[in-house]
């Protein structure tokens, strides 16, 4: 791989600890994956911000690097924590988890990261042009900016992610490139997908089929940009998709999909029955947190109705009332976090209802099956928040 | 004995081989004091710090790249690694840490490395170099 003359002078730590740790990582990810060169990037987004991912090796990580000095040269976000920054006891999160959380936080934070935290940067201020090239971990993110606003990134890690945040560079290969772009699957759906839950499924049954190739689904184009963020949870969650198109050619493989083993999905990534209520994986947009007020038609939930978003559509929502209403009606909405990364055991939940394929898979991975999920659509779950008691 | 591979992670390395028989989760296969715990790579319950790795790739959490520079700030790390193919975990966990890595050797190190060998690794070449362990010397025959 080529390498400019200045990270070279950084390998060798001519500008400091940081640097030198930052560029060495992105060489050696450009060699492992035969990159010709480092290109400039608009923008990253971090992955592993929550205590309960990366832990105490990871903080270290953090605090070394940003001891070092070193900042940020390109507009860098960051993923969601393990816990609402300002409403965290409300969560039940113990403090000593707030306490280290805060430490990463921090870290981020004086590297000139902006604590978006949020897995949906583009609907938070880092709204990508199509053709930029970007650094950004969290595979959802990944695959929506790819797919659905035609910008070019790979599916970064969080290190790598921030490497490139602190270097402005990333290696050239994959998504970077226009002939790994193209379809190397076509996909035939059968029926009729409607609502975040389907398309979340319709994502991890693809994922799971194409491994790391580029499946085409002609027959999503047109869908909201609200299902297109659920498809592209599902596609990250089962496999190493980083994007799909709508464009097809001839001679692709097919896979036919019918509604059918979409159900079957819900119904095998489903251990539990009943539980919090928890909405937001990926982060609820604007549309859907007013979509859940509307749902509620003023009934109070008589069980745990969470909702999960990003600072930015919460103080949006706030603004216009629909925090406050839904507050009124016994529902929790948190910023910053999600079930997925927030310490659900040590928080005291036994088990959650979702309408995320994504969350489910994780949830139950993460937790080992101490903690029960149950699928359900989102207007089933609102339906359950209002009727049972958790 | 001399093996040729590509540089992932430059500069030198050296020590005993670690022949790891499946790939490796640095997340949950090795513990914060760097004693291997997955009983898949047929090594459980070694210790990897000063050691020379040589396994197939790594699998798991790419947060098993933060494991790796944490063990090896302690002090805990392994002084090199030698895989068939890095991705992304070994290529920025070394690269963070500063471990040289190697990988692509042939012939395959699987099959020419031995837990016990000596192993040096010098990244930038691409090279890794071999001397095979020697059986326990027999004891010295005693004097009457």
């Amino acid at each position: 791989m080529r390498v400019e003359r200045w990270i070279e002078a950084a390998l060798d730590g001519e500008y400091g600890e940081g640097l030198r740790i930052a560029s060495r990582m992105l060489v050696a990810i450009g060699e492992a994956f035969e990159a010709d060169r480092l290109i400039p990037v608009r923008s990253c987004h971090i992955s592993g911000v929550s205590y309960r991912t990366i832990g105490e090796p990871g903080l270290r990580f953090l605090e070394d690097l940003a001891s070092s000095g070193v900042k940020a040269r390109v507009k860098a976000t960051m993923n969601p924590a393990g816990m609402d920054m300002s409403k965290w006891a409300e969560m039940g999160v113990p403090e000593n988890f707030a306490q280290k959380q805060f430490k990463i936080v921090k870290a981020l934070e004086s590297m000139g990261i902006e604590p978006t935290l949020t897995c949906t940067p583009y609907l938070a201020g880092n709204s990508p042009d199509v053709g930029s090239h970007l650094a950004w971990a969290e595979s959802s993110a990944v695959i929506y900016v790819n797919s659905v606003l035609g910008a070019m990134t790979n599916r970064e890690s969080g290190p790598s992610a921030l490497a490139s945040a602190l270097t402005g560079l990333t290696p050239r290969f994959g998504m970077h490139v226009n002939e790994c772009r193209r379809p190397t699957h076509l996909v035939e759906v059968e029926g009729n997908i409607e609502g975040a839950l389907m398309f979340s499924a319709l994502g991890y049954l693809v994922g799971r089929e194409v491994g790391r190739g580029v499946p085409s689904i002609p027959s999503v184009r047109g869908a909201s940009g609200d299902e297109l963020k659920a498809l592209s949870a599902g596609l990250g969650t089962s496999g190493g998709v980083s994007m799909f198109t709508y464009k097809t050619q001839r001679g692709l493989p097919r896979i036919k999909v019918h509604t059918r083993e979409l159900l079957n999905i819900i119904e095998k990534l489903s251990t539990g029955s009943g539980g919090v209520v928890c909405l937001g994986c990926p982060h609820l947009s604007l549309a859907e947190v007013r979509y859940v007020l509307e749902l509620l038609k003023g009934r109070r939930v008589r069980g745990t109705l969470w909702l999960f978003t990003s600072r930015a559509v919460y103080r949006r929502a706030s603004s216009k009332g629909l925090v406050q209403a839904l507050e009124r009606l016994g529902v929790r909405v948190f910023k910053d976090t999600c079930m997925v990364v927030a310490p659900l055991e040590d928080m005291g939940v036994k088990s959650i209802v979702t309408d995320s394929c994504k969350a489910a898979h994780y949830v139950k991975l993460i937790t080992g099956g101490r903690v029960q999920v149950s699928l359900m659509s989102r207007e089933e779950c609102i339906k359950e928040a209002i009727e049972r008691e958790a | 004995m001399r093996l040729r591979g590509r540089r992932i992670v430059g500069g030198f390395g050296e020590g005993i081989a670690l022949v790891l028989k499946s790939p490796i989760s640095f997340l949950e296969g090795v513990d914060s004091r760097g004693f291997i715990v997955d009983p898949e790579t047929g090594l459980e319950g070694r210790r990897i710090s000063g050691r020379v790795l040589v396994f197939p790739w790594c699998r798991g959490s790419t947060v098993g790249a933060y494991k790796i520079y944490s063990l090896s700030i302690m002090g805990l790390g392994p002084s090199a690694m030698v895989c068939r193919e890095a991705d992304i975990i070994s290529a920025t966990g070394c690269g963070i840490a500063g471990i040289p890595l190697v990988d692509r050797v042939q012939p395959d190190p699987l099959k020419t490395i031995r837990t016990g060998d000596h192993v040096k690794v010098y990244a930038d070449l691409g090279l890794v170099e071999v001397s095979k362990r020697t059986l326990r010397p027999e004891s010295p025959p005693r004097r009457s």
